[in-house]
């Protein structure tokens, strides 16, 4: 088990990387604690795989280091590393049997036959599929063989980190939740540090006690779940979060308090705006918005029904604003006012949060 | 499932087909069995001869010891080509500019017609003039393809090696490099060595177009006629006489029609023989 360090890292897949946008990853530093429940999320192409392979050793960076428990691996390569790996389709030798899938790892690296013996039922009994370690590796279902990925991970005791990309891909939906909280069980049970990359949201705030969101190569934010629905550090991880996403409003400025649509909002920040420099915007997500008696302005456009409470759309400014509303609790037919959540509502200057 | 509409009008569309397999398969086919099940005194006039021809075929050395070199040329230059063919494969290049020189240079023999290749390495190997035969002589060793048996075996697998192995280099290569880059990412981080990597990973998905490289030269390899016939003749003596060479002797060098017959029967069947074993061993093996 180790800490994990990304110092300065970055990559480009590019020789002559020239621009910014020749960098697949832009300078990141991150510290992996030891022992967490990790996800990488992100949209599709904002270099989470990339982070990932780097982390593994399958590819070296172009700029930066990174380092185990303080140690340099950057140069070692995969196997050296003490590192497991879960792919987004499931990899098992197909000729082999359950049993020497997950005895594989081990016997490579020449652990005496007693302790792999050991260990693999210990594993299997831990992955479920004690009973199905006789059988040949290629007749499993593909949530069978992702755990096969996972158990050859998981027999090493040397493992410093496990790392999933998209791991749930291929799987049907009914069976996600119970590898996913398997995983999450799992992790409970030989807290390793796992790294857990997805695109999903759902998938990375139920498995990760620290989301790290990506976007564009760039790390936008690290924090719990909780933090990233309260206090999203930047429009993107309003957006990418949560749905629907966090409103984000054109803001003006007068006297150094932020306006919108006439009025002044009350936000959680109290700095003097008349300071700040560059495109100011507001952002409240639809939670923390209520129809009032007085506030914002706004028309009632779009009204739809998602179970427990309804998504209301209204138009303010000719700027778009949703609110969720409870069952049961009335809708302004056209014209109402809206109100903001001191608390929830956060100033934000070229995207970054304004503190 | 049972609810299929049954028109028999859709035969009609078969009609084609069946015509034309009519005209180029069984008819010529046929033709030949009824050669091999009867006797004539020239004056084409036939006399119904029953099961003579195969009998006599079946039971006669001549045939025996064709079958027997046939065996030998054909299990020698497989288990020749296999491996060297995927050797090969495993050593070249996946990317890069030096994939398409290696595809094309491999391509090469395979796009010169039969009796070239077999004219080609006549004059290869000539012992007096040929760059290949008059070097081994210059080099000290006694090769004369013409006159010893050895050496026109040598040269006659020599030839094939070279003709044949890019069938299965092809093969081979385009089955590694469908293999996703995953297995191997996996394999590295599972600690495999190449040779664990070769067995566990690249050797089981390359199955299947093994399957197909071995059933393919196994066929050709067992039908080859043009190459040993330009090369030797059949010669010296009747050492590198195969199956079809010796067929065609029977058939147009001593215009024996009802044994000629008869042979071409048992050969054929002998290849779907042997076709059908292979296939069905190797598929067994794969369902398991």
């Amino acid at each position: 088990m180790a800490k994990i360090t990304l110092e300065n890292l970055g990559h480009s897949y590019m020789e002559n990387p020239q621009s910014e946008a020749d960098w697949a990853l832009k300078k990141l530093n991150i510290d992996w604690d030891d022992g967490g429940a990790y996800a990488l999320l992100g949209p599709s192409g904002c270099g989470k795989t990339t982070l990932l392979s780097i982390i593994s050793g399958l590819l070296h960076p172009s700029a930066g280091r990174v380092l185990f428990d303080d140690q340099d691996v950057t140069d070692l390569p995969p196997d050296q590393r003490h590192i497991a790996q879960v792919f987004q389709f499931p990899v098992v030798y197909d000729t082999m049997t359950v049993y020497d899938n997950l005895a594989f790892p081990l016997r490579n690296r020449h652990v005496p036959e007693a302790d792999v013996d050991k260990r693999v039922r210990e594993i299997a009994e831990m992955i479920d599929l004690s009973d199905t370690l006789k059988s040949r590796a290629k007749g499993l279902t593909a949530d069978g063989k992702q755990k096969i990925s996972l158990g050859r991970g998981l027999v090493r005791s040397d493992v410093n980190v496990i790392m999933f990309d998209e791991p749930l891909t291929v799987i049907d939906p009914h069976l996600k939740w119970l590898l996913r909280s398997k995983l999450k069980e799992l992790h409970q049970r030989v807290k390793t540090t796992m790294i857990y990359v997805t695109h999903d949201q759902t998938e990375a705030l139920t498995f990760a006690d620290k989301v790290v969101v990506m976007n564009l190569g760039e790390v936008v934010q690290i924090g719990t779940p909780v933090d990233l629905f309260e206090r999203p550090q930047h429009t993107f991880v309003g957006h990418f979060i949560g749905s629907p996403g966090m409103n984000v409003l054109p803001c003006a400025v007068e006297d150094g308090k932020p306006h919108f649509a006439g009025s002044e909002i009350e936000t959680a920040s109290s700095r003097n705006l008349n300071e700040l420099k560059g495109e100011l915007q507001i952002g409240v997500r639809p939670e923390f918005v209520q129809f009032a008696d007085k506030g914002v302005p706004a028309k009632v456009v779009k009204v739809s029904d998602a179970g427990r409470f309804r998504i209301v759309e209204t138009r303010a400014d000719d700027t778009s604003i949703k609110l969720l509303v409870p069952e049961g609790q009335g809708i302004p037919a056209d014209d109402a006012f809206l109100a903001f959540d001191r608390d929830h509502t956060q100033v934000y200057r070229d995207g970054w949060i304004v503190a | 499932m049972n609810n299929k509409t049954i028109n028999h009008a859709a035969w009609i569309f078969v009609l084609p087909v069946v015509a034309l397999v009519a005209f180029n398969a069984i008819i010529p086919l046929m033709t030949v069995v009824n050669y091999s099940v009867q006797e004539t005194f020239g004056d084409n006039t036939f006399f119904w001869a029953g099961v003579i021809w195969f009998e006599e075929v079946l039971h006669s050395t001549r045939f025996h010891d064709a079958l027997l070199r046939q065996l030998t040329f054909t299990f020698t230059i497989l288990a020749i080509e296999v491996p060297l063919g995927v050797a090969i494969a495993l050593a070249m290049p996946r990317k890069g500019p030096w994939v398409s020189v290696c595809l094309v240079t491999m391509a090469l023999p395979l796009l010169i017609p039969w009796n070239v290749v077999g004219a080609m390495w006549n004059i290869f190997a000539l012992p007096d003039i040929g760059l290949l035969g008059r070097g081994l002589n210059v080099l000290g060793f006694d090769y004369n393809f013409t006159r010893q048996p050895g050496d026109a075996w040598f040269t006659l697998i020599v030839m094939d090696v070279w003709h044949w192995t890019s069938l299965v280099v092809l093969l081979a290569y385009a089955g590694l490099v469908s293999i996703p880059d995953a297995y191997y990412q996996a394999a590295k981080i599972d600690g495999a060595g190449s040779f664990a990597i070769f067995r566990f990973i690249q050797l089981p998905k390359l199955k299947r177009v093994l399957t197909i490289a071995v059933l393919l030269r196994f066929m050709d390899s067992f039908m080859i006629y043009t190459e040993p016939f330009v090369l030797t003749g059949g010669g010296p003596g009747n050492s590198t006489t195969l199956l079809s060479i010796d067929l065609v002797k029977i058939a147009l060098g001593q215009f024996d029609l009802g044994p000629a017959a008869a042979m071409s029967l048992i050969y054929f069947l002998i290849i779907l023989l042997l076709s059908w074993i292979f296939y069905t061993l190797m598929m067994r093996s794969e369902a398991q």
